[in-house]
């Protein structure tokens, strides 16, 4: 096993004692095991700040990194990002709002655990789920990395297309709200993707003119939007009732916690393959999350109970977002192609040090490679330690009054959502957005189908466009090959499931709407 | 210039307080806060990453006081970084690189800027295309690929729509009476994977794009649109160097094109600031890391600043009109 002797050398790598000078000191130390504590701290600070993100983190600190060795300074890079990941789940328990896209669907049952005072309880649920995910992922590359870049570049337009369908198909079943208010929440989010630039000709759509409508709408400005604005406003005409003080702050809450765990062990296994499989084709953390936690829905004995405190509402997402979020750097390092934004800019990092990402980087680095990957494994265990050390603290923001910690929130929504771009109309825009959540919940419509639709639209419309114009116009080019086939298949199954059971319980009287 | 860190305080106190008394003076113009590098493209391609090397340059080797950070504005086809740097003028602390969309933008989707909006400072390098194809293919030159191509159906796969890589592929149909289906993608990145998992049957891929494939085995390059031959020699895949890649031309096939890696300034600058950053630019390419990323790109390695700059700019400008008014790519409102 080749792959082991590689992988031991990483962690000689990793662990290696270095004369190093820190802040003047001379020091004996493991420096690649210090940085990697660094890392991780810096990352989940970012991650907790909505609208900094993973990317814009290691893009601001990449310039720190050329003095260093390539390996510590891709440790320390990755660090932040496993860090990120972790920190993005600490906002949408606590406050419903969701510091990375990925944890946008960890917030459905982790807001409610939280008001229920189980914020202790979510937040374990959810760094140990993160663990498990990207535990899972880092030893499926170990062990796979050639098979599995030779799968992912039987992935063209059509294929990565039928991804995206089954996506949205495994979703739709997923709301408790009338399917015709499920599909309107959809179709709201796939009208907001088309604003901005048309990738596909260079033209610019629906900007009425304005400068300002250009890059269209991003993201982040509308969960931001959506979920932290339109929480506050709930809140506030609920009269500031304070919901989160009951937390209980103390660390046996992890043990607790974690005595519940193993019992959902197909939801972790499951949510490990969905995230592994969407992190490699590539389609990211953000839909591996929504469909993870869609199918977990459908699948799970306590599907019902979804969305107003299921602890396998939280797990389901956090472990597919996190297994996700590691595979995608597998078809950066081999393929050169960067599975998500964070990747791109690893990506750009790689180039300075000189290390051309693709086939030849496995052969010719080998020892950056798997240093890279023995960092995995230990920033992990590193980052478990540190965020569930953190969990009774955490947990204890929430005995803050709401009428101070609303204009904290407010005041980060605002940050956050101006540092996306650096631009006013953007604060703007996220008020708007906030009204709008508001509105959407009060008139019971689904946010989830807005948000996923908003997320994978442009993505979609893209490789459906890039399959159509490859076939000049055939649609046989969806079933053209066994692997595209199917996935779409799959994704009609899904697709029509729903519709076939929802007919099924209107037919027997049991109401398909439950809240 | 930056000598000692003594001497640069006082460089950076006459500096300020030139600046608080507003004179025109003999001092030289240097950064007071930080410097934004706009790039309007999106984050991995060939103006990202060279904007992030410089930015690591500058920073590993000190030579501004100021820090530079990079700021992606790609939306519309590059406009909103372009447009964000015309509407700054008078700021000296915004510099934008460019790629072809300062030319295809403005002229394919009607947007409201030119290259004459922008104070020009330098042209750091030429970045070359290559026709690719994928090494399973049976077609070792350019004569049996375009005999191939001849009989219909042949995808491209390129970065963007009306833009450098479709320009290249309409000029090629031209020359060598063929028709290809073209193909947008984001980056230049995933264009190479599109052809190494032969979902296309070519691409014009800058060499960094592609090298790391060309390495692995998976493609082969026919022939560089260039006028001569890349000057590299150093052996990348196997026995072959970037310079035994035969021109278009020598193939038979007359297309030419080079892609600017140049800097502007906002509108309005003083010929003081413009100096500060070519001088800045000169000491980035004296450096290995520099030399270092030149070589991995195979890139054309020509300075321009000044007037010659300005006119190598504006020869361009009507290259690319005439370009995309035959391949009918310009814009109709």
């Amino acid at each position: 096993m080749a792959e082991f002797v590689n992988l031991f050398h990483g962690f000689a790598t990793v662990l290696a004692f270095q004369d190093v000078n820190v802040f003047g000191m001379q020091m004996y130390l493991p420096f690649n095991v210090f940085i990697m504590v660094v890392g991780i701290v810096l990352g989940v600070i970012i991650g907790v700040l909505p609208g900094l993100g993973g990317a814009n983190g290691v893009a601001i600190l990449l310039p720190l990194t050329f003095s260093m060795q390539p390996t510590s300074a891709i440790i320390l890079l990755s660090c932040i990002y496993w860090g990120a990941l972790f920190g993005g789940a600490i906002t949408s328990i606590l406050f419903n709002i969701p510091g990375e896209p990925w944890s946008v669907a960890t917030t459905f049952d982790g807001y409610p655990m939280a008001q229920q005072g189980r914020a202790g309880e979510a937040l374990t649920a959810a760094f140990t789920s993160s663990f498990i995910g990207a535990f899972f992922a880092v030893v499926m590359i170990t062990l796979l990395a050639p098979l599995v870049a030779a799968f992912a570049l039987r992935f063209g337009a059509a294929e990565k297309f039928a991804v995206y369908f089954l996506a949205f198909a495994s979703f739709i079943g997923l709301s408790k709200e009338p399917p015709f208010k499920t599909l309107a929440a959809m179709l709201i989010g796939f009208a907001l993707a088309t604003f901005g630039t048309d990738h596909m000709t260079g033209s610019l759509r629906l900007t009425f003119g304005s400068e300002l409508l250009i890059p269209g709408f991003d993201f982040l400005i509308a969960v931001i939007g959506l979920f932290g604005i339109g929480e506050i406003l709930l809140t506030m005409e609920e009269g500031l009732k304070f919901k989160g003080k009951e937390a209980k702050i103390n660390l046996r809450i992890v043990l607790d916690t974690w005595k519940k765990l193993p019992q959902y062990w197909w939801t972790y296994l499951r949510s490990c393959i969905i995230g592994c499989w969407m992190g490699i084709t590539p389609a990211g953390a953000t839909p591996a999350s929504f469909m993870s936690y869609g199918i977990a829905k459908r699948v799970s004995k306590n599907g019902k109970n979804f969305g107003n405190g299921e602890i396998e509402g939280v797990i389901a997402p956090e472990t597919a977002a996190h297994a996700a979020g590691k595979a995608a750097l597998l078809p950066m390092l081999a393929l050169g192609v960067p599975g998500s934004p964070t990747a791109a800019v690893l990506l750009g990092g790689l180039l300075i040090w000189n290390l051309q990402p693709g086939p030849m980087l496995f052969i010719e680095n080998k020892e950056f490679v798997w240093g890279l990957i023995a960092s995995m494994y230990l920033g992990n265990v590193v980052g478990l330690i540190i965020v569930l050390t953190c969990v009774p603290m955490l947990a204890a923001i929430l005995r803050i009054p709401f009428g101070i910690i609303a204009p904290v929130i407010l005041m980060f929504c605002a940050v956050g959502a101006y540092t996306v771009r650096n631009s006013f109309f953007d604060v703007v825009m996220m008020l708007v957005f906030g009204i709008l959540g508001y509105v959407l919940k009060k008139t019971n419509y689904p946010l989830a189908p807005l948000v996923l639709a908003m997320v994978l639209g442009d993505r979609a419309e893209e490789a459906f466009r890039q399959a159509l114009v490859g076939s000049s116009g055939s649609m046989g080019v969806f079933f053209s090959n066994a692997l595209v086939s199917s996935i779409m298949a799959l994704g009609f199954i899904a697709l029509f499931w729903s519709v076939i059971s929802a007919a099924i319980s209107r037919i027997r009287g049991v109401p398909a709407t439950a809240s | 210039m930056i000598q000692s860190k003594r001497n640069s305080l006082l460089v950076a106190a006459a500096a300020v307080g030139v600046a608080l008394s507003g004179t025109p003076a003999a001092a030289q113009w240097e950064p007071q806060r930080t410097v934004e590098i706009i790039v309007p493209a999106g984050t991995g391609g060939g103006a990202d990453q060279m904007a992030r090397a410089i930015q690591g340059i500058v920073a590993k080797h000190n030579l501004m006081k100021q820090s530079m950070i990079v700021v992606n504005k790609a939306g519309g086809a590059g406009s909103e970084g372009f447009l964000d740097v015309k509407g700054s003028a008078g700021n000296p602390h915004k510099l934008i690189i460019t790629l072809s969309n300062l030319f295809t933008t403005p002229l394919g989707t009607n947007q409201n800027f030119s290259y004459k909006d922008f104070t020009p400072v330098a042209m750091l390098a030429l970045d070359e295309f290559v026709l690719w194809v994928n090494s399973e293919k049976p077609y070792k030159n350019v004569k049996e690929f375009l005999e191939a191509a001849k009989k219909g159906g042949f995808k491209m796969a390129g970065t963007g729509s009306r833009q450098e890589d479709q320009i290249i592929t309409a000029a090629i149909e031209k020359a060598a009476g063929v028709k290809f289906i073209y193909t947008p993608y984001r980056g230049g990145g995933e264009v190479a994977v599109q052809l190494v998992g032969n979902h296309a049957d070519a691409t014009v891929n800058n060499p960094i794009e592609a090298v790391a494939h060309w390495r692995g085995g998976k493609l082969r390059p026919l022939c560089v649109f260039d006028g001569k031959p890349l000057p590299y020699n150093e052996k990348i895949a196997g026995d072959l160097a970037w310079s035994s890649i035969p021109t278009c031309k020598s193939q038979g096939l007359d297309v030419e094109y080079l892609m600017l890696r140049g800097f502007f300034m906002s509108p309005g600058a003083t010929p003081e600031q413009v100096k500060f950053y070519v001088d800045l630019f000169q000491k980035v390419r004296a450096t290995p890391e520099w030399k270092d990323l030149m070589n991995n790109g195979a890139f054309n390695t020509t300075f321009m600043t000044g007037k010659e700059y300005v006119e190598w700019v504006s020869r361009e400008h009507t290259r690319h009109l005439n370009l995309m008014k035959e391949a009918g790519f310009l814009s109709t409102n």
